[in-house]
């Protein structure tokens, strides 16, 4: 199954909560259901931002190790208006 | 989103917030904030409202920060003595954040001025330590419409509301006239605890920020007051006077007064 992607963010590198900040960012650009696909370090940014991408409302679609042991996430824009 | 990558950094912790996200912290770029008085209440206002990056803060005092200020009034430092209180205000502000464009006024608040002053902000932060000051920013907010957060310190005590005029209760609903020359003591005479300060002042950038964000509830309609012995906080509620002297449908003060000067202490030192 492909996923159309919308948008794309590298956080390889980016520590918490920076990482989830831009995140979060990007996704009040997009419209509600379009894909971002976002790479994060393993660690504190794989138990971190995730939680905080669900707790906004958004839905994980995907998530995919990498090589390099990094991780990349599809997040289907949703939740709070307010957000 | 027009935030640069330092701002995303230096505002992480209240853009991560929900309800506010980059969309409110543009918000807080793109306001304007008046402070009137960079003394106890108006400087942690200042500090925090600057922090915040607010896009411009104009403050207006026509004072020299002096040795017994520095108790309470955080914005200036001993370094600062003999300075105009507005020229410490935006070294300090300056040195936090670049983003505040703080705009210095260094006059007395007067009938002639103070309409053309406060029509250049979004919302005004009463930081007066004088009832002609107080009544004179009340009556000019609501007759132009000017959201305005009142503040006031007294010794252990202070108070904070804030006034949407047509919407809530202002300051003359509350109190109508000020009280005559002479009987109330002024806050130089009185004394006050600079801790009060602080918590009133923080109160009052509290406010300003639920207001350019449009969260929360505001202190509208109720009046917070604080006791520093007892460590209290009790509201009262404030409604529309009918026949307030400003607010109501027929108001008595249709113009503005310049009341005259309360504190014997300054009138000495000014004449």
């Amino acid at each position: 199954m492909t996923e159309n992607i919308n948008k794309r963010l590298n956080l390889k590198g980016v520590s918490c909560p920076l990482n989830f900040v831009k995140t979060k960012l990007k996704l009040e650009e997009m419209q509600d259901k379009q894909i971002l696909e976002v790479i994060l370090d393993d660690g504190e940014p794989m138990k971190n931002v995730p939680r905080s991408i669900k707790e906004e409302g958004h839905k994980i679609i995907k998530v995919e190790k990498l090589p390099d042991g990094g991780f990349k996430l599809l997040i289907k824009k949703g939740g709070r208006k307010d957000g | 989103m027009g935030l640069r990558e330092d701002q995303i950094e230096r505002y992480s912790r209240q853009i991560l917030l929900p309800r506010i996200g980059g969309k409110g912290q543009q918000k807080l770029l793109d306001a304007r904030v008046l402070i009137i008085g960079a003394g106890g209440l108006g400087s942690p206002a200042a500090l925090y409202l600057a922090s915040a990056g607010i896009g411009r803060i104009g403050i207006v005092d026509s004072d020299k920060v002096e040795l017994s200020n520095l108790q309470r009034q955080i914005l200036h430092s001993t370094a600062d003595l003999g300075r105009t209180k507005v020229d410490s205000a935006k070294d300090t502000l300056n040195a936090i954040n670049q983003d505040a464009e703080v705009v210095p006024d260094q006059i007395r608040l007067t009938s002639e001025n103070i309409m053309d002053i406060i029509a250049k902000y979004d919302i005004i932060i009463d930081g007066s330590d004088n009832f002609p000051t107080r009544y004179l920013v009340n009556d000019a907010c609501v007759i132009s419409g000017k959201p305005l957060v009142h503040g006031g310190i007294f010794r252990f005590d202070g108070q904070a509301m804030t006034i949407l005029p047509g919407e809530s209760a202002c300051y003359r609903c509350l109190f109508p006239e000020p009280p005559p020359p002479g009987l109330v003591p002024s806050c130089q005479e009185a004394g006050i605890l600079g801790a009060v300060a602080g918590i009133i002042g923080t109160m009052q950038a509290n406010e300003v920020l639920k207001y350019i964000l449009g969260i929360g509830n505001l202190l509208t309609g109720r009046l917070l007051i604080f006791n520093a012995l007892d460590s209290s906080f009790r509201q009262v509620k404030v409604p529309r006077d009918p026949k307030c002297p400003v607010c109501s449908e027929k108001p008595t003060v249709t113009k503005l007064i310049d009341y005259e000067q309360f504190c014997s202490l300054r009138q000495k030192k000014e004449e």
